[in-house]
């Protein structure tokens, strides 16, 4: 309690004009600031040449974050948000709170182009249905899926990003079909959970033969775990895309710091933490630098994802078709 | 009741201010956030339906836990065997698990891969399935049958053994047992112990979710949260927060008005053995209630403990340092718990037209903790910086969420006290905090230290309210939990639930049995 109350005091006297160091407070959500997350060693990377301190701030998740942006509106302390995706940027391009990043990145290593001037990425991953390698049948696709006994368990979109990425992921691929395609899938959908953990938590307790997660899932049992004993289906209509970005706030009182965060975001400094700490695909990192073991993972030939404003437009009739066809 | 005129009006004073801070701590944010919204809102179909599973799910839950209870809790009244307080007090794990932790551990024993079905499927038969609303009626009865239980147990106990030893020697039967004693005392205890537990489960969100099997299974606090978070629509997270204060207001008023109080007299307080009219029936019957209650309660619990024991000596040193902050904060909760609901309740035993002050005490259990916190938030915003009041804001949270408990367990208590005790108290003229030391407190320990304990226990199960004000390094234990679930430590999250769930109870087990030192039961 009272480092939370001396820090506070820290961060008020640094934020004036007098003060040597300025701080950077960077809002992300509470995976990334753990002790095993990226956060700790990119804070020592940045700090070793900002002259400044950084400082994370873990809010929740990805949506929790938004929240918690949204409701400190103008006042808040925050000068970058990091961990947004592309489902929710639209969301807070709308709020005004975000200024442009004004940088013209380079090596960005998506399989898509960027091209948005108010968020940058920093990593990514393709959603994928993750298995036990001893599952026979394994679906090529959600028809299959559909056709098939396999018992999956996934996120609810109205309370988990990667629950709103499946919807938009069959969404994308199969358009005005996605109902078929959901009413298909309803009695293999073991169950619903509020967030990617408790779905994980009951695939790994054996309650279901899949679970939606990512392709990188696997590198985790293989690097962390020492496990090969996972792998993630590859889909035949593509597979939907996450992207995390991140954006600095236009009321920020370090916007030159801030926008050199977002520069070293993009440098190696930052990036090549991201494989084995947040466990996703780095955004500018060439394929020959990722760490051994991610060479073993499934890489989908084709990648779907709405652009911002589409997705945004889109999730009402997606959510409604997928209510509707999983309430029958 | 008798209601006199005591001249302690300071009293009446505190408990006013407690009842009034109560109703500004809980209403106050739902205006506040309500006040942010900037579009008026009206509840769609999907919302209604929301609404239509809640309340089903909830008077299913409420009704099976309380049914079931009966017979448990009139076995541990009339048995006395050996590990009946150990078992008594393992009765309060599930009901303080958090919710991931309690649904993992029934999944060991129910799910697919569970014990039961391993059983089921070595005798040749079709595994069975728990998700739909049987999922979610189970998850809640193992959740909330123990409370139950003790609720019920209470009751029981309220009974004087001289009584009893009155109703032997006059040869009751068990059917006289039934009709003088039991019948009016399950209409004293059972509708408000059905109004706690339906209200616990109507704000239920990821019980019912996870084990519902699909958005069927929708709660309103599912939708606030989904208002909230993913919309940020304020005027409808605000407005599913009324709907919830209304069914609870409606579900209070309810149990007050079918409930009655009744007057057992007085007794010494010891268990009356044995029981009148008993029968080697009986006994039987009251052994299966009790082996069968506790197979379902503490097969899921072994569970986290087979899952966590492995790696809890090699877990971080943050989660245990997160397991220190976790401790401190459940005894300031249960200290401001006591604070707020003892002035309450004795106010509410003096007054014979309470109801209302009762529903002051009821409201905490129907709130969001996430539009409680969000309101909290953006009063405390502008002020301070909101992490550096994290600790007291869930400290303050909880404390409203366990005061229904406290409440509900003091109020009869006080009432008994002072109508054995009262008498003996106005002719010594013990007035003010020398009545309060030598007639009330120690005929009300029992209950004060249970609800402390439920009141220590539900922060350190804290979830709904820690998140949004939390700093990194400074997390709770069940916070710490999450994060390690949330980045593929399974195994140290186990862990880490296993901690969680020892301490839970250790430290409700402190303050139930500083509650009852010196009692023989």
């Amino acid at each position: 309690m009272k480092h939370t109350i001396i820090a506070a005091g820290v961060s008020v006297l640094a934020g004036a004009a007098y003060a040597d160091t300025p701080v950077l407070t960077v809002y992300t959500y509470d995976s990334f600031v753990a002790d095993w997350g990226p956060g700790p060693q990119i804070e020592a990377a940045f700090e070793e040449t900002c002259g400044c301190d950084l400082q994370f701030v873990g809010a929740g998740d990805g949506a929790a974050l938004l929240a918690r942006v949204r409701l400190e509106g103008s006042r808040s302390d925050a000068d970058v948000v990091l961990g947004l995706d592309t489902n929710l940027t639209a969301a807070a391009a709308e709020t005004g709170l975000f200024a442009p990043h004004g940088l013209t990145p380079e090596g960005l290593t998506l399989p898509i182009t960027w091209d948005d001037d108010t968020f940058l990425p920093f990593d990514w991953g393709h959603f994928a249905f993750v298995h036990r390698t001893d599952l026979d049948n394994v679906p090529g696709d959600f028809e299959a899926l559909g056709a098939s006994d396999v018992r999956i368990v996934i996120q609810d979109p109205r309370s988990s990003t990667p629950g709103l990425g499946l919807l938009m992921w069959v969404d994308t691929a199969y358009g005005d079909a996605a109902a078929d395609v959901w009413a298909a899938l309803a009695d293999n959908i073991v169950t619903v959970t509020p967030g990617w953990s408790e779905a994980y938590g009951l695939f790994l307790e054996g309650e279901a033969d899949m679970v939606l997660s990512y392709t990188t899932s696997p590198a985790y049992h293989l690097i962390a775990e020492e496990d090969d004993g996972f792998a993630a289906a590859a889909f035949s209509e593509g597979h939907y895309m996450q992207v995390e970005v991140a954006g600095v706030l236009a009321e920020s009182d370090q916007p030159d710091l801030a926008r050199s965060f977002l520069d070293f975001m993009l440098s190696d400094g930052f990036q090549s933490v991201i494989p084995t700490t947040n466990w996703m695909y780095p955004a500018a990192l060439p394929a020959d630098q990722l760490p051994d073991g991610f060479d073993t993972l499934t890489v989908p030939d084709t990648s779907l994802l709405l652009s911002a404003d589409d997705a945004a437009a889109r999730r009402g009739a997606a959510l409604d078709t997928w209510q509707s066809a999983l309430s029958q | 009741m008798a209601v006199r005129a005591q001249p302690i009006s300071w009293l009446h004073w505190a408990g006013a201010a407690a009842a009034a801070l109560v109703l500004l701590a809980i209403l106050g944010p739902l205006v506040t956030v309500a006040l942010r919204a900037t579009d008026a809102t009206t509840l769609g179909a999907a919302d209604w339906a929301a609404i239509r599973f809640t309340l089903f799910q909830a008077v299913l839950s409420a009704a099976f836990s309380v049914a079931l209870a009966i017979p448990v809790a009139r076995a541990l009244a009339r048995r006395n065997f050996i590990g009946r307080r150990l078992f008594v007090t393992l009765l309060g794990a599930p009901f303080l698990l958090p919710v991931i932790v309690a649904v993992l551990g029934l999944l060991a024993v129910f799910g697919r891969s569970g014990w039961l079905n391993s059983v089921i499927q070595g005798l040749g038969q079709e595994p069975i399935e728990i998700y739909g609303l049987g999922g979610v009626v189970l998850a809640h009865v193992f959740l909330n049958l123990p409370l139950a239980v003790r609720l019920l147990l209470q009751g029981w106990l309220a009974l004087p053994a001289e009584r009893m030893r009155l109703a032997t020697t006059l040869g009751f039967t068990a059917r006289d047992v039934r009709r003088h004693f039991e019948r009016p005392l399950l209409r004293d205890v059972v509708p408000p112990a059905a109004a706690l537990i339906f209200l616990i489960c109507s704000t239920s969100f990821a019980v019912a979710l996870i084990l519902g099997g699909g958005p069927r299974a929708t709660t309103i606090e599912l939708a606030i949260y989904q208002a909230f978070r993913f919309e940020f629509d304020l005027a409808r997270a605000a407005l599913l927060g009324v709907v919830q204060v209304g069914i609870c207001l409606a579900a209070g008023i309810l149990a007050y008005r079918i409930g009655r109080v009744v007057d057992f007299g007085t007794g010494l307080d010891r268990q009356a053995l044995p029981w009148p009219g008993d029968t080697m029936g009986h006994r039987v019957a009251d052994g299966a209630a009790i082996l069968c209650a506790a197979a379902f309660l503490v097969l899921p619990l072994l569970a986290v403990v087979l899952q966590g024991l492995p790696s809890v000596w090699g877990l971080p040193m943050l989660v245990w340092e997160a397991a220190v902050r976790s401790v401190l904060l459940a005894v300031l909760s249960a200290m401001g718990a006591v604070a707020l609901a003892f002035p309450m309740a004795l106010l509410i035993a003096r007054n014979a037209r309470s109801a209302g002050l009762e529903l002051v005490g009821m409201l905490g259990i129907a709130v969001s903790p996430l539009v409680i916190g969000t309101g909290l938030f953006i009063v405390i915003v502008p002020f301070a910086d909101p992490t550096a009041l994290a600790f007291p804001v869930t400290g303050l949270v909880n404390a409203l969420i366990s005061l229904p408990f406290l409440v509900r367990a003091l109020v009869p208590a006080i009432r008994s006290a002072e109508a054995t005790q009262g008498r003996l108290a106005d002719a010594l003229g013990l007035q003010g905090m020398s009545r309060l030391r030598h007639a009330i407190l120690p005929r009300v320990r029992r209950p004060l230290g249970f609800g402390a304990g439920l009141a220590a226990a539900f922060s350190m199960g804290d979830l709904g309210v820690i998140t949004l004000f939390s700093v990194p390094g400074e997390g709770t234990l069940p916070l710490e939990m999450y994060r390690l679930m949330g980045s593929y430590r399974t195994d140290d999250a186990q862990g880490a639930a296993l901690v969680l769930m020892g301490l839970t109870l250790f430290v409700f087990w402190s303050f139930d049995r500083g509650g009852r030192v010196h009692a023989a039961t």
